[in-house]
């Protein structure tokens, strides 16, 4: 699904990822946890083409694709999809006429009729259901207005109407109280596929617990400096990360 | 650099040489305000760009060149409806043409594949056509006199007084009381000539007390030529009538249009104006309008969507007279390539004028480097009991949005386009007239896909 090596990137002045490696299979879910500032919102904005941030060395493979070649829209088409942390308002676009055009612009890339209006109004009722969202959304500006709660499951609707194949959830259970994470943690379980794989970037282990991840990395200065199953983050839950680096520093 | 400095003297040369002429082809209650006109056009001369109202569009450069006049109002071989299709068909509105400042006379429309003599229905006591023939018919040429150029005299503007000694016909618009027009009435204003022209275009448009209309503005140009055109439109909205006046603006690049509009309100009327700019050469619109009579509210709306080297100049003075009147102000615009805007609002708020409430808002979109905007909103207050606001904003795409955007797969080009168009939309959702509104909606799209034809075999734009 995702391979990524030796992955160098800055903003700005800023070394940011100071060479990352990762390899993602078809059908997991990796958690990506690690203190603040140590990479991970920006490992994703990197992994999505945000031109905020430049990469100086390493490469990415999407499916046997070079993902560092490709315009953002393409990354997304190819099934990349991020979850944002922060989803952005865009007001006076509603979210029929936004989902519409990324639905349809997809199926373009793929050779794919456009879907018809009452094909694609059917899809959004059926996906919405997924989170629990009503039908006013869509007469709605794209996350105007909307609660912290709504913002984020609708990120997650967004995700079951583009099924992608791999979906990075940025820090989505931030800003969630237990019902609202309990909704997005069903939602992408829901729409998990042996095919399909996911990186979740986290802080807590209860988001964890459940969105079962196979694997689990701590971030920190920039690199991957652990990995394991998923005790790690019950471990980082209960210690912290004080341990970890001062493991590091040791070696 | 050329000194334009004495363009006005071909004008001041032209009435000399041809009042005799200007008269005879127009009525006795246009004539009879030429002379003054004249005077206080050879007194002022244009205004140069010290002049506040005129500082962000040179009129003295605009006015050099010398274009041809129509003074014998010969007739320009031109059938509309064949020629000509207006990008807001199918309103079920009572449609007008104006060729140059002439109401068409051919009036013969296809309907059902036969050619039929065209008379849309008015209600009773309901007038439109042309200035110079109403102004001449005993009925109405008292009343057309106590009102034809009262407001645009007092105005002492040069573009007003050279379009008052030069205009020889134009639309006569007038509702008599109570009486509510339905159907909204289309005028197609199209520039037609083998030649470069200049056109001097006047509106007279009176709603008695309680009158209601709805009026629709098309500006076109049907040739490549160069085309100069000032427009002088006077609305009178009486006690607790309604005008809504759109005035939409789809010319091309070599057309310079200079609109003075004035407007009148008594006492608890209500006027809408929305000024739509979808393509042009260079443009300014005028508006003054004073809140006469209590409990009067406007609502002014501006589009412009202008690229390429267009040039648009919105310039407004709303003046609040009374008591307990309001006026609201929207401007937007978007500026691609070296397009330039100019926004420049005033609101004056009489001593009298407590309770005012006045809203002036200004937001500009600009797309690269080399485009420029200029904005100016001002407040004059005298009363010390009003709400009034004013604000403007100059700014780019949202970058975040435009990259949550891609990230979900719209193109950049796809996103940007999405994006102009929730911007400009917040305009166009104010009008009132749902057929317009759906329409210029489309409209806007395609203006900002590019694909919009502005006028039948014109390549000008692109």
């Amino acid at each position: 699904m995702l391979e990524v090596r030796n992955l160098h990137a800055r903003i700005g002045d800023k070394e940011i990822l100071r060479g990352i490696n990762l390899t993602i299979k078809d059908g997991e879910t990796h958690a990506i946890m690690g203190p603040n500032g140590s990479g991970k919102s920006t490992l994703s904005a990197v992994l999505v083409g945000n031109p905020l941030y430049e990469v100086t060395e390493g490469e990415a493979w999407f499916n046997g694709k070079n993902l560092l070649e490709m315009k953002p829209e393409d990354r997304a088409h190819e099934g990349l999809f991020l979850s944002f942390q922060y989803p952005v308002e865009i007001p006076g676009v509603a979210m029929s006429q936004f989902l519409k055009a990324a639905v349809n612009e997809k199926r373009k890339y793929q050779g794919l009729p456009e879907l018809k209006a009452n094909e694609f109004l059917k899809l959004m009722r059926e996906k919405q259901k997924i989170v629990q969202l009503d039908n006013k959304l869509a007469n709605r500006s794209v996350n105007e207005g909307f609660s912290g709660g709504e913002k984020k499951r609708n990120e997650i609707f967004q995700m079951a109407m583009l099924e992608p194949k791999l979906s990075i959830l940025d820090e989505t259970d931030s800003g969630l109280d237990v019902d609202a994470m309990r909704i997005v943690a069903e939602g992408v379980n829901m729409l998990k596929t042996p095919e399909t794989s996911c990186i979740v970037i986290t802080h807590y282990d209860r988001l964890l617990d459940m969105i079962r991840p196979d694997v689990v990395h701590v971030l920190y200065q920039g690199r991957i400096v652990k990995t394991a199953g998923p005790e790690l983050a019950q471990e980082i839950q209960e210690n912290g990360y004080d341990w970890i680096k001062t493991e590091i520093s040791n070696e | 650099m050329i000194s334009h400095a004495n363009s006005e003297q071909q004008y001041i040369d032209l009435y000399r040489e041809c009042r005799g002429i200007i008269c005879e082809y127009s009525s006795d209650v246009m004539n009879a305000q030429r002379d003054a006109a004249f005077e206080r056009f050879t007194t002022n001369g244009f205004p140069s760009q010290k002049v506040e109202r005129y500082k962000y569009t040179d009129i003295q450069k605009l006015m050099a060149p010398n274009y041809g006049l129509n003074l014998k109002r010969l007739d320009i071989p031109v059938d509309p409806y064949a020629a000509f299709h207006c990008d807001v068909p199918n309103l079920s509105t009572m449609l007008y043409f104006v060729v140059n400042d002439g109401v068409y006379k051919g009036e013969k429309i296809e309907v059902r594949g036969e050619r039929i003599p065209y008379t849309p229905k008015m209600p009773e006591g309901v007038m439109v056509g042309s200035l110079k023939e109403f102004s001449s018919q005993p009925v109405l040429s008292a009343l057309i006199a106590s009102r034809y150029n009262q407001l645009a005299a007092k105005d002492q503007d040069a573009i007003t007084d050279l379009n008052t000694m030069l205009a020889q016909d134009g639309l006569l618009v007038y509702v008599p009381k109570n009486v509510v027009v339905e159907k909204t009435l289309q005028v197609i204003n199209i520039l037609r000539s083998d030649v470069d022209l200049m056109v001097n275009r006047r509106v007279l448009i009176i709603a008695e007390a309680g009158a209601e209309v709805k009026l629709l503005f098309c500006d076109h140009t049907a040739d490549d030529r160069r085309f100069l055109t000032t427009q002088v439109i006077e609305v009178f909205a009486g006690e607790n009538a309604k005008v809504e006046l759109y005035c939409m603006e789809e010319t091309h690049a070599k057309n310079v249009r200079l609109s003075n509009v004035y407007v009148h309100q008594e006492r608890s009327s209500r006027v809408h104006h929305h000024v739509i700019t979808l393509h042009n050469g260079v443009t300014r619109n005028k508006l003054d309008l004073t809140l006469a009579g209590e409990g009067a509210e406007c609502n002014l709306v501006g589009c412009v969507i202008a690229d390429i080297q267009q040039h648009v100049d919105n310039n407004t003075l709303v003046i609040h007279e009374t008591p307990h009147c309001s006026s609201r102000e929207l401007y937007k615009y978007v500026l691609d390539e070296q397009a330039t805007g100019a926004f420049a609002g005033r609101v004056y708020v009489a001593p009298d004028a407590q309770q005012t409430a006045s809203q002036m808002t200004n937001q500009n979109l600009i797309a690269t480097r080399e485009a420029r905007m200029f904005t100016q909103p001002m407040l004059e207050i005298y009363a010390d009991d009003v709400k009034c606001a004013h604000g403007s904003t100059v700014g780019q795409l949202n970058d975040a949005a435009l990259f949550y955007m891609r990230q979900r797969g719209i193109p950049e080009r796809e996103a940007r386009t999405l994006l102009q168009l929730a911007f400009i939309n917040e305009t166009i959702d104010q009008i009132d007239l749902v057929p317009l509104r759906d329409r210029l909606h489309y409209l806007v799209e395609k203006r900002f896909r590019g694909e919009l034809n502005k006028c039948t075999g014109c390549k000008l734009c692109r």
